[in-house]
């Protein structure tokens, strides 16, 4: 029974674990598969919400980071629609009634009320409006068509981000004040300062036109993933080393640890039951503001290597004025960060002793 | 504070960035005496020279000077770094000692407010700014319009972090004892502010402010990079990498120099960041 209720609680990890391998070698994902995962860690989120009482605040958590997104969504409408000049002011004037019919094709000449009651209403339906660019296609598909691009990318960076930070970061502290802490804490610092597009042109130097093992643009297969994930996940694994470093180094330090190591518990088992777990907080905390620092990332990334996400969409809706496409795309970012920041304090929650009912 | 600056001189890594810092600045500074060309001349014999005794950097599709085109560009990425790293502690300062000197309801109120900008991606609300300020046509010459802009936006993104630490120190220091007794001695709101508080909290933010600048180079010269910052004349470092990167192939050099100049301004402030933190404040020592 017992055995059985590891291996439940086992199985979302397990299934994430499967997705990202699955896409990862260049195969399509089955939308199922990916809504089997998530419904998967609702359930388990839910049954250690009901065990550590946490129902209450993990609701208000949500509902929290739904008022933000509305907050959010109100203010980038407010923005756009106080601006002076229309979207439709180009330098080649257009004849007045064709103007007055194509802003009334976008329903411009509505009472600003209405407009702002029929955005949420689309919001919610799934409906953010017609590009004014690309005529005739609605913002809600060219997200869908180009999200999963970014958000596979996203997601492998900081996966990678947090594989090659944690080890290194707790050698860091076994060693610490020996050559390889300094080793290992110099080339972390240098990680944090590097730009990606230091970084990029000289792993595409190496590794595309020295080496040839990876394709310098484009994504298409695990040969097109390799090097935009590391250089993106480049940034983030530094600071999860170093943070790491310090965590670990503070956990050390404190009395349970040396209450542990005193009643004669294993080296080994003090280091990995009680210093790694309580370690982890902190860094698993960062995740909030290393989503962040990886979408920012990826502009840069999806430029360098070619990659037709999102971020491309909304650097382009800019210099063309798109309002519907600059709105969509700035929900679509926030929404994933909101959506991270939520995972994150659930997951502590979940994690942290401390966390009990309050 | 003698104590404080005892440390930094032991702190290795920071001094020497420090130094690294202060030349940069005086290159910045001094640019048109250091630069062995001005940075708009066209050799039109020489485009795309390899490095060479001449142009110790080669020169770039239209046949300029590297070297120099790096020396002007360390002007323009350090000043919008500067420029904005200040501009946003003034807003940061006055808004979260306010929001932490009133408290209750208006207090909730502005670390809403707060939270609401941090949920969105930093990029994009550079953007987001950015189109405001470019639709609002005050300035008519294309390159000041989009330097304005940006010096705005920036300021206007960066100021978010400072805003929340001045609050927590303002927080905690207005219980102490000594403000408790200037305000029974009948000092006005914003006299206790002024001169009480502000300067107990000056620590963390100049250690605040030495990661706000590196972090300031590296977003102004991203969206430059993107094609979405600054205009030419104005060549920041991220404009110089946005033009190398389309003769990669053949000519890296082009990139990687503004590269390594970022890198390096980037790694000294982040080091002088740690020196400090850890000479202020040392209880912070090994913390990010």
């Amino acid at each position: 029974m017992n055995g059985l209720l590891k291996v439940l609680r086992l199985a979302p990890w397990i299934l994430f674990g499967a997705c990202v391998l699955i896409s990862f070698c260049g195969f399509n994902l089955n939308p199922i598969f990916i809504w089997l995962t998530l419904l998967s860690f609702v359930v388990e989120l839910g049954l250690v919400a009901v065990k550590k009482g946490l129902v209450f605040y993990m609701l208000r958590r949500l509902g929290e980071a739904l008022v933000t997104l509305w907050l959010i969504a109100s203010l980038t409408f407010l923005l756009l629609r106080i601006l002076p000049g229309g979207p439709f002011d180009e330098e080649k004037a257009l004849p007045p009634d064709v103007k007055a019919s194509i802003e009334a094709k976008y329903k411009l000449h509505d009472p600003l009320l209405k407009q702002y009651a029929d955005y949420l209403k689309g919001i919610v339906t799934g409906d953010l409006g017609e590009s004014y660019k690309y005529t005739g296609r609605n913002v809600a598909d060219i997200i869908t068509e180009s999200v999963p691009d970014s958000v596979q990318l996203g997601i492998y960076s900081i996966l990678v981000a947090y594989l090659i930070g944690i080890p290194f970061g707790v050698w860091a502290a076994a060693r610490q004040g020996t050559w390889i802490d300094a080793l290992l804490m110099t080339l972390a610092i240098s990680g944090v300062a590097m730009p990606s597009f230091l970084i990029a042109p000289i792993f595409i130097l190496i590794f595309c036109f020295g080496l040839g093992w990876f394709e310098p643009a484009l994504w298409l297969g695990p040969a097109y993933y390799v090097l935009p994930t590391i250089v993106l996940g480049i940034r983030p694994a530094a600071s999860i080393a170093r943070l790491t470093r310090a965590s670990v180094l503070e956990v050390i330090r404190s009395d349970f640890i040396r209450t542990a190591k005193a009643k004669g518990l294993e080296e080994s088992k003090v280091l990995f039951k009680h210093v790694l777990r309580n370690s982890m907080i902190p860094v698993l905390s960062l995740t909030g503001p290393l989503v962040a620092s990886v979408l920012t990332g990826s502009f840069v990334i999806e430029q360098i290597f070619a990659i037709p996400g999102s971020a491309k969409h909304l650097i382009q809706s800019v210099s063309n004025r798109d309002y519907p496409l600059i709105l969509g795309m700035t929900l679509l970012f926030s929404a994933l960060l909101v959506i991270a920041n939520l995972i994150t304090d659930l997951l502590i929650s979940v994690i942290d002793p401390r966390v009990k009912m309050s | 504070m003698s104590e404080a600056w005892a440390r930094l001189k032991k702190h290795r890594a920071a001094v020497i960035s420090a130094w690294v810092i202060i030349i940069l600045t005086l290159i910045a500074i001094l640019a048109p005496v250091i630069a062995p060309h001005p940075y708009d001349e066209q050799f039109l014999d020489q485009v795309l020279a390899s490095p060479n005794a001449r142009f110790w950097l080669g020169t770039d599709s239209l046949g300029r000077d590297m070297l120099s085109r790096l020396i002007y560009g360390a002007r323009v990425s350090m000043a919008v770094a500067f420029f904005t790293a200040i501009l946003s502690l003034l807003i940061g300062t006055v808004y979260g000692a306010a929001s932490g000197w009133f408290g209750g309801w208006i207090d909730g109120a502005m670390m809403r407010f707060v939270d609401i900008l941090d949920s969105i991606p930093s990029l994009v609300l550079l953007i987001l700014v950015k189109v405001v300020f470019d639709s609002f046509s005050l300035i008519s010459e294309p390159e000041w319009k989009s330097m304005t802009s940006m010096l705005l936006a920036l300021s206007l993104v960066s100021w978010v972090t400072l805003a929340r630490t001045v609050r927590g120190q303002v927080l905690q220091v207005k219980q102490m004892a000594f403000v408790e007794g200037a305000r029974a001695a009948g000092s006005s709101s914003l006299r206790m502010v002024g001169i009480h508080i502000l300067p107990n909290i000056m620590g963390p933010v100049i250690v605040l402010l030495t990661f706000q600048i590196p972090a300031n180079i590296l977003a102004e010269s991203f969206m430059s990079f993107l094609g979405l910052g600054l205009q030419p004349p104005f060549a920041s470092w991220g404009v110089l990498a946005n033009d190398g990167w389309r003769t990669l192939r053949s000519f890296p050099h082009l990139m990687i120099s503004p590269g390594v100049a970022i890198f390096t301004a980037m790694l000294a402030f982040n080091l002088l960041g740690d020196g400090l933190r850890d000479a202020l404040d040392p209880q912070m020592r090994g913390r990010m």
